[in-house]
Protein backbone atom coordinates (compact mmCIF):
# COMPACT_ATOMS: atom_id res chain seq x y z
CA UNK A 1 0.00 0.00 0.00
CA UNK A 2 1.13 3.39 -0.34
CA UNK A 3 0.29 5.89 1.71
CA UNK A 4 0.52 9.59 0.80
CA UNK A 5 -0.39 13.00 1.74
CA UNK A 6 -3.36 14.71 0.04
CA UNK A 7 -1.43 17.64 -0.68
CA UNK A 8 1.24 15.86 -2.62
CA UNK A 9 -1.03 13.78 -4.74
CA UNK A 10 -2.76 17.55 -5.76
CA UNK A 11 1.02 18.71 -6.58
CA UNK A 12 1.46 15.86 -8.48
CA UNK A 13 -1.86 15.80 -10.53
CA UNK A 14 -1.41 19.63 -10.76
CA UNK A 15 1.83 19.30 -12.50
CA UNK A 16 0.18 16.60 -14.65
CA UNK A 17 -2.18 18.99 -15.77
CA UNK A 18 0.20 21.83 -16.46
CA UNK A 19 2.22 19.90 -19.14
CA UNK A 20 -0.85 17.85 -20.69
CA UNK A 21 -1.06 16.74 -23.29
CA UNK A 22 3.08 16.13 -22.93
CA UNK A 23 3.63 13.93 -20.12
CA UNK A 24 4.84 14.91 -16.67
CA UNK A 25 7.17 13.29 -14.33
CA UNK A 26 9.08 13.37 -11.46
CA UNK A 27 10.05 11.36 -8.21
CA UNK A 28 8.64 12.16 -3.82
CA UNK A 29 11.35 11.30 -2.13
CA UNK A 30 11.41 10.03 1.59
CA UNK A 31 14.07 8.89 4.23
CA UNK A 32 15.64 6.11 3.21
CA UNK A 33 13.87 2.78 5.17
CA UNK A 34 11.08 4.39 5.85
CA UNK A 35 8.21 4.01 3.08
CA UNK A 36 7.02 7.61 3.58
CA UNK A 37 7.23 9.77 0.78
CA UNK A 38 7.47 13.64 1.64
CA UNK A 39 9.36 15.81 -0.22
CA UNK A 40 7.60 16.57 -4.31
CA UNK A 41 10.26 16.84 -6.96
CA UNK A 42 8.56 17.66 -10.34
CA UNK A 43 10.93 16.65 -12.77
CA UNK A 44 11.74 17.68 -16.64
CA UNK A 45 10.61 15.39 -19.31
CA UNK A 46 13.94 15.73 -21.84
CA UNK A 47 11.27 13.43 -23.67
CA UNK A 48 8.59 16.47 -24.21
CA UNK A 49 6.26 13.96 -25.83
CA UNK A 50 2.77 12.88 -25.22
CA UNK A 51 3.88 9.15 -24.92
CA UNK A 52 7.52 9.19 -23.53
CA UNK A 53 9.20 10.43 -20.79
CA UNK A 54 12.58 10.48 -19.94
CA UNK A 55 14.32 12.46 -16.68
CA UNK A 56 17.22 14.48 -17.98
CA UNK A 57 19.93 12.92 -17.19
CA UNK A 58 21.94 15.72 -15.75
CA UNK A 59 18.88 16.67 -13.24
CA UNK A 60 18.53 13.09 -12.56
CA UNK A 61 21.99 13.19 -10.77
CA UNK A 62 21.81 16.37 -9.08
CA UNK A 63 18.54 15.36 -7.58
CA UNK A 64 20.27 11.72 -6.79
CA UNK A 65 23.11 13.33 -5.49
CA UNK A 66 20.51 15.41 -3.18
CA UNK A 67 18.54 12.53 -1.75
CA UNK A 68 21.76 10.51 -0.98
CA UNK A 69 22.73 13.28 0.93
CA UNK A 70 19.77 13.91 3.04
CA UNK A 71 19.73 9.99 3.73
CA UNK A 72 16.34 10.11 1.41
CA UNK A 73 15.42 7.38 -1.99
CA UNK A 74 13.06 8.10 -4.44
CA UNK A 75 9.77 6.61 -2.33
CA UNK A 76 7.41 7.57 -5.23
CA UNK A 77 8.29 7.56 -9.23
CA UNK A 78 5.52 9.19 -11.25
CA UNK A 79 4.48 9.95 -14.44
CA UNK A 80 1.80 10.59 -16.23
CA UNK A 81 -0.12 8.91 -19.41
CA UNK A 82 -2.34 11.61 -21.11
CA UNK A 83 -4.47 9.76 -23.22
CA UNK A 84 -4.75 5.77 -21.83
CA UNK A 85 -5.07 4.15 -18.56
CA UNK A 86 -3.05 4.47 -16.16
CA UNK A 87 -1.21 1.09 -16.17
CA UNK A 88 2.52 0.48 -16.52
CA UNK A 89 3.05 0.16 -20.14
CA UNK A 90 5.63 -2.62 -22.01
CA UNK A 91 8.04 0.24 -21.80
CA UNK A 92 7.40 1.78 -17.90
CA UNK A 93 7.80 -1.95 -16.85
CA UNK A 94 11.56 -2.43 -18.73
CA UNK A 95 12.40 0.81 -17.38
CA UNK A 96 11.83 0.12 -13.74
CA UNK A 97 14.96 0.53 -11.68
CA UNK A 98 14.17 1.19 -9.08
CA UNK A 99 13.08 -2.05 -6.89
CA UNK A 100 12.19 0.26 -3.34
CA UNK A 101 9.71 2.76 -5.32
CA UNK A 102 6.21 2.68 -5.73
CA UNK A 103 5.12 3.25 -9.35
CA UNK A 104 2.20 6.06 -9.56
CA UNK A 105 1.03 7.23 -12.91
CA UNK A 106 -1.52 9.66 -13.35
CA UNK A 107 -3.93 9.67 -16.25
CA UNK A 108 -4.84 12.70 -17.51
CA UNK A 109 -7.73 11.99 -20.37
CA UNK A 110 -10.29 13.10 -18.33
CA UNK A 111 -10.32 16.73 -18.06
CA UNK A 112 -12.71 16.39 -14.73
CA UNK A 113 -11.34 13.37 -13.06
CA UNK A 114 -8.13 12.48 -12.61
CA UNK A 115 -7.35 8.91 -12.63
CA UNK A 116 -4.34 7.47 -10.28
CA UNK A 117 -2.98 3.98 -9.42
CA UNK A 118 -0.13 3.16 -7.69
CA UNK A 119 2.10 -0.49 -8.61
CA UNK A 120 5.26 -2.27 -7.71
CA UNK A 121 7.13 -3.30 -9.81
CA UNK A 122 10.20 -5.71 -9.62
CA UNK A 123 11.85 -7.76 -12.20
CA UNK A 124 9.16 -7.13 -14.40
CA UNK A 125 6.23 -8.41 -12.15
CA UNK A 126 3.63 -5.60 -11.78
CA UNK A 127 1.79 -5.48 -8.72
CA UNK A 128 -1.00 -3.03 -8.53
CA UNK A 129 -1.45 -1.75 -4.62
CA UNK A 130 -4.03 0.29 -2.83
CA UNK A 131 -3.73 4.59 -2.14
CA UNK A 132 -4.54 5.55 1.27
CA UNK A 133 -4.28 9.27 1.28
CA UNK A 134 -3.64 11.19 4.76
CA UNK A 135 -3.84 14.98 5.79
CA UNK A 136 -6.46 17.45 4.82
CA UNK A 137 -6.40 18.94 1.03
CA UNK A 138 -5.54 22.27 0.90
CA UNK A 139 -6.83 22.85 -1.75
CA UNK A 140 -10.07 22.08 -1.55
CA UNK A 141 -10.02 23.95 1.48
CA UNK A 142 -8.86 27.61 -0.52
CA UNK A 143 -11.03 26.91 -3.49
CA UNK A 144 -13.73 26.38 -0.70
CA UNK A 145 -13.17 29.86 0.70
CA UNK A 146 -12.52 31.57 -2.57
CA UNK A 147 -15.49 30.50 -4.37
CA UNK A 148 -18.20 28.82 -1.71
CA UNK A 149 -18.33 25.88 -3.91
CA UNK A 150 -16.84 22.52 -2.24
CA UNK A 151 -16.62 21.10 -5.64
CA UNK A 152 -15.05 23.40 -7.24
CA UNK A 153 -12.05 21.10 -7.14
CA UNK A 154 -11.44 18.32 -9.78
CA UNK A 155 -12.44 14.83 -8.25
CA UNK A 156 -9.98 12.31 -8.03
CA UNK A 157 -10.08 8.14 -8.66
CA UNK A 158 -8.12 5.84 -7.59
CA UNK A 159 -7.27 2.59 -8.25
CA UNK A 160 -10.04 0.92 -10.59
CA UNK A 161 -12.88 2.07 -7.91
CA UNK A 162 -16.02 2.13 -10.24
CA UNK A 163 -16.50 5.38 -7.73
CA UNK A 164 -14.90 8.92 -8.20
CA UNK A 165 -13.71 10.25 -4.86
CA UNK A 166 -15.22 14.04 -4.44
CA UNK A 167 -12.31 16.24 -2.55
CA UNK A 168 -14.10 18.17 0.36
CA UNK A 169 -12.87 20.28 2.79
CA UNK A 170 -11.96 17.88 6.20
CA UNK A 171 -13.47 18.76 9.00
CA UNK B 1 44.46 6.05 -5.63
CA UNK B 2 41.60 4.57 -7.37
CA UNK B 3 38.16 4.96 -8.86
CA UNK B 4 35.26 5.04 -6.62
CA UNK B 5 32.13 3.72 -7.78
CA UNK B 6 29.02 4.64 -7.04
CA UNK B 7 26.27 1.37 -7.19
CA UNK B 8 22.30 1.73 -7.48
CA UNK B 9 20.11 -0.18 -5.09
CA UNK B 10 18.73 -2.58 -8.36
CA UNK B 11 23.12 -3.36 -8.91
CA UNK B 12 24.23 -3.97 -5.34
CA UNK B 13 23.18 -7.38 -5.59
CA UNK B 14 26.48 -7.92 -7.46
CA UNK B 15 28.32 -6.16 -4.62
CA UNK B 16 27.41 -7.92 -1.60
CA UNK B 17 25.16 -4.65 -0.77
CA UNK B 18 28.10 -1.93 -1.08
CA UNK B 19 27.20 1.11 -2.58
CA UNK B 20 30.13 2.37 -3.33
CA UNK B 21 33.18 0.22 -4.97
CA UNK B 22 36.97 1.00 -6.02
CA UNK B 23 37.83 0.28 -9.46
CA UNK B 24 40.64 0.47 -11.97
CA UNK B 25 41.13 1.81 -15.70
CA UNK B 26 42.04 4.57 -18.49
CA UNK B 27 38.67 4.41 -19.48
CA UNK B 28 35.02 3.54 -18.90
CA UNK B 29 35.51 0.02 -20.79
CA UNK B 30 38.36 -0.68 -18.64
CA UNK B 31 36.87 0.43 -15.53
CA UNK B 32 33.87 -2.13 -15.81
CA UNK B 33 36.23 -5.01 -17.16
CA UNK B 34 38.14 -4.26 -13.76
CA UNK B 35 34.97 -4.39 -12.02
CA UNK B 36 33.48 -7.39 -13.74
CA UNK B 37 36.61 -9.12 -12.36
CA UNK B 38 35.59 -8.61 -8.87
CA UNK B 39 31.97 -8.50 -9.14
CA UNK B 40 30.92 -10.77 -11.81
CA UNK B 41 28.31 -10.11 -13.89
CA UNK B 42 27.61 -6.63 -13.41
CA UNK B 43 29.28 -5.33 -16.63
CA UNK B 44 26.60 -7.69 -18.51
CA UNK B 45 23.67 -5.40 -16.96
CA UNK B 46 25.48 -1.89 -18.21
CA UNK B 47 26.59 -3.17 -21.81
CA UNK B 48 24.35 -4.71 -24.20
CA UNK B 49 25.37 -7.72 -26.28
CA UNK B 50 26.69 -6.01 -28.99
CA UNK B 51 28.65 -3.88 -26.70
CA UNK B 52 27.38 -0.29 -26.24
CA UNK B 53 26.12 1.17 -22.90
CA UNK B 54 22.78 -0.56 -21.91
CA UNK B 55 20.28 2.19 -22.91
CA UNK B 56 18.03 1.62 -19.05
CA UNK B 57 21.59 3.15 -16.92
CA UNK B 58 23.21 6.42 -16.92
CA UNK B 59 27.04 6.24 -15.96
CA UNK B 60 28.69 9.51 -15.18
CA UNK B 61 31.93 11.15 -14.48
CA UNK B 62 31.97 12.88 -11.95
CA UNK B 63 29.41 15.54 -12.72
CA UNK B 64 28.87 14.42 -16.80
CA UNK B 65 27.04 11.88 -18.60
CA UNK B 66 29.41 9.68 -20.55
CA UNK B 67 27.19 9.87 -23.42
CA UNK B 68 28.71 13.58 -24.10
CA UNK B 69 32.25 12.37 -23.23
CA UNK B 70 32.37 9.58 -25.94
CA UNK B 71 30.50 6.72 -24.08
CA UNK B 72 33.16 3.55 -22.97
CA UNK B 73 35.41 5.49 -24.54
CA UNK B 74 35.23 7.98 -21.80
CA UNK B 75 38.44 9.01 -20.10
CA UNK B 76 38.98 8.37 -16.46
CA UNK B 77 41.57 9.00 -14.35
CA UNK B 78 42.38 8.37 -10.48
CA UNK B 79 40.20 10.24 -7.87
CA UNK B 80 37.42 10.56 -10.58
CA UNK B 81 34.23 9.71 -9.04
CA UNK B 82 32.07 7.34 -11.52
CA UNK B 83 28.09 7.29 -10.86
CA UNK B 84 26.07 4.32 -11.68
CA UNK B 85 22.32 5.68 -11.99
CA UNK B 86 19.06 3.50 -13.55
CA UNK B 87 17.28 5.16 -16.17
CA UNK B 88 13.85 6.95 -15.27
CA UNK B 89 12.36 6.26 -18.56
CA UNK B 90 8.81 4.88 -20.17
CA UNK B 91 5.30 6.01 -20.78
CA UNK B 92 2.23 5.31 -22.86
CA UNK B 93 3.76 4.47 -26.28
CA UNK B 94 3.45 0.98 -25.45
CA UNK B 95 0.09 0.94 -24.28
CA UNK B 96 -0.56 3.34 -27.54
CA UNK B 97 1.01 0.98 -29.59
CA UNK B 98 -1.15 -2.39 -28.24
CA UNK B 99 -4.05 -0.14 -28.85
CA UNK B 100 -3.07 0.66 -32.29
CA UNK B 101 -2.09 -3.60 -33.08
CA UNK B 102 -5.83 -4.26 -31.24
CA UNK B 103 -7.51 -1.58 -33.35
CA UNK B 104 -9.00 0.18 -30.28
Amino acid sequence: MLTIHREIIEAIVAHARRDHPDEACGVVAGPVGSDAPQRHIPMENAERSTTFYRFDSTEQLRVWREMDDLDEEPVVIYHSHTATEPYPSRTDISYAGEPNAHYLLVSTRDERTAEIRSFRIVDGQVSEEPVQLVGESMDAMRSYEESGDPHAVQSFMFGQSPAAVDYECQR
Amino acid sequence: MAIDVRIPTILRSYTGGAKAVAGAGDNLAELLTNLDGTYPGLRGRLITPEGGLHRFVNIYVNDEDVRFLGSLDAKISDGDTVTILPAVAGGAFGLAAAAAVLGR
